[in-house]
């Protein structure tokens, strides 16, 4: 199933499957089709092991499709994660040995940025993710959202037009979350910037995207894509939208048998 | 007081009793003087020697031959330790020699070395480098071993070199490991070039403690053996104190 429009499309994949090789090869994904629309806001959801982990890999670079092509911006994406794609990852990705500042400034200090500009960006980036107070400490000294926050300000200085997320607020607890998709919103909006969310939080898809993309169990698929149609100006006051009951029952219906598929068991 | 200095104090205070109970026991005659010397005696004698320049020569020589070995095991064994990462079929290969290499008594090889390198220090330092390097490698392995997989992402991400990644991704994240295996090297090389010297060399501090003891010069060799506890627990403690700080901010305390 494809979504979008290739013309405008500013991501897209065509045919990709995965295959990890071994003495028992392992389908992972696909074949799939996607195309991301240029300052959409797409989330993947999907039972565990459905591949969404290794389509992320696959759109950002990091994992070479087995069939298929992979395009960002036109351009096929190669052995190498292209200029303008930042990820965020599930794990803590913050560098223990650096500070907040210096987490942040990494990219941009790797990049040969302006030691003024990057101090510039920096500063907003922090600002914007309210970590000022912490600009001088160590990640060992925050916690588990605010080191994902660090993270993802890692991911936004570089001003990326095409984010990805990999179950970014996965080890946090709900009203965490609920505020860190509110302050995703923000930064989406502000940035102009294309995103995609994995997660295996339904409602969290619900609640943040404009499409939300349903996998099969293994090899993954798209077996629906859901538009929600929520207002760009949008945050999670929207969960009392009476539309985002509706919403989330379609994901759920849609993901039931997979996830029932994916943990071996019969259909109840 | 702090749980943290109430340690201290309390290992500080175990240190003084138990030389204060030695330095009475040998005071009252309980312990003789030709079995121990007193340790304000020790003290002393080894201040004596530093004043009267006795003791720079032996240890310089043992100085240079622990820094040589110390440097040479700390590049060779986490240069081998990168390499065998790097080869997993390498490693396989050499799992059950490294696992096996601290049960081999080296010092047996003393003649094949002099055979090799002469009559010289060098042997030595060999010795010290065989006890050194193994160490190394092991903590280099298993430091390169715990790098998560995500922070190899995160090179990627930022496209990295394989240069810029060892440097900026790969050591940082591996240094704690790296630290524990210097610390390791530094022991090893040190009791390996001052056992070595004690029976097998002509100069050094572990042969000025042997020569005492031959020549029943109590005070010299209690001297010396003072100061070869200080320096070593001085390093360590150094070392120690380092290593702390590096866990803390890195949040591994």
């Amino acid at each position: 199933m494809s979504a979008g429009d290739e013309q405008v499309a500013h991501a897209t994949l065509r045919g990709v499957t995965r295959v990890y090789p071994g003495i028992t090869p392992v389908h992972a994904l696909g074949p799939l089709d996607l195309d991301l629309a240029r300052g959409e806001f797409f989330s993947v959801v999907g039972p565990s092991g459905c591949g969404k982990s290794t389509l992320l890999d696959v759109l950002a670079g990091l994992s070479p499709p087995t069939a298929g092509s992979v395009r960002f911006e036109g351009r096929p994406v190669m052995g190498e994660v292209p200029d303008g794609i930042g990820v965020v990852f599930q794990e803590d990705a913050s560098l223990p040995w650096l500070t907040v500042r210096d987490n942040v400034a990494f990219g941009l200090r790797r990049a040969g940025t302006e030691p003024a500009e990057t101090a510039r960006r920096v500063a907003y980036a922090i600002a914007f993710m309210g970590l000022d107070d912490f600009a001088d400490a160590y990640p060992a000294q925050l916690s588990g959202g605010m080191r994902q926050r660090v993270c993802i300000g890692r991911t936004l200085v570089l001003q990326p037009r095409l984010i990805l997320l990999d179950e970014p607020f996965g080890a946090l607890d709900q009203q965490t979350r609920l505020l860190m998709g509110d302050e995703l919103l923000r930064l989406w909006r502000e940035t102009g910037s294309t995103v995609l969310l994995i997660t295996h939080a339904l409602d969290e898809a619900a609640l943040l995207s404009d499409r939300v993309g349903v996998m099969s169990a293994r090899p993954g698929q798209f077996i629906d894509l859901v538009s929600t149609g929520w207002a760009r100006d949008r945050d999670s006051r929207v969960a009392s939208d009476p539309g985002f009951g509706a919403i989330t029952a379609r994901l759920w219906a849609a993901l039931r048998p997979e996830s029932i598929k994916a943990m071996g068991r019969p259909a109840l | 007081m702090t749980r943290a200095k109430g340690i201290i104090w309390t290992r500080v205070a175990l240190i003084v009793g138990a030389v204060g109970l030695i330095e009475l026991l040998c005071r009252l005659g309980v312990i003789k003087p030709l079995t121990m010397i007193a340790p304000s005696q020790m003290a002393f004698e080894l201040v004596r020697m530093i004043a009267s320049g006795e003791l720079t020569a032996p240890a310089a020589y043992t100085f240079t031959e622990v820094g040589t070995a110390f440097a040479v095991s700390v590049v060779a064994g986490g240069g081998l330790g990168a390499l065998v990462h790097a080869h997993p079929r390498l490693r396989r290969a050499l799992d059950p020699l490294v696992a096996s290499w601290y049960a081999v008594p080296f010092f047996v090889f003393y003649p094949l070395l002099v055979a090799l390198f002469g009559l010289n220090a060098l042997p030595l330092i060999a010795i010290g480098v065989i006890f050194a390097a193994p160490a190394m490698m092991l903590s280099t392995l298993a430091g390169l071993d715990r790098v998560p997989r995500v922070m190899r992402k995160v090179a990627r991400v930022h496209r990295l070199s394989r240069a810029q990644e060892a440097r900026l991704i790969t050591l940082p994240s591996a240094a704690p490991h790296l630290f524990t295996g210097l610390k390791l090297a530094f022991a090893y090389s040190f009791i390996g070039i001052i056992a070595g010297e004690f029976i097998l060399s002509g100069g050094g501090l572990g042969y000025g403690i042997a020569y005492a003891y031959e020549s029943f010069e109590n005070r010299r060799m209690y001297a010396l053996m003072l100061f070869v506890l200080l320096i070593a627990t001085g390093v360590n403690g150094a070392l120690h104190v380092w290593d702390g700080r590096l866990a803390r901010r890195l949040g591994q305390t």
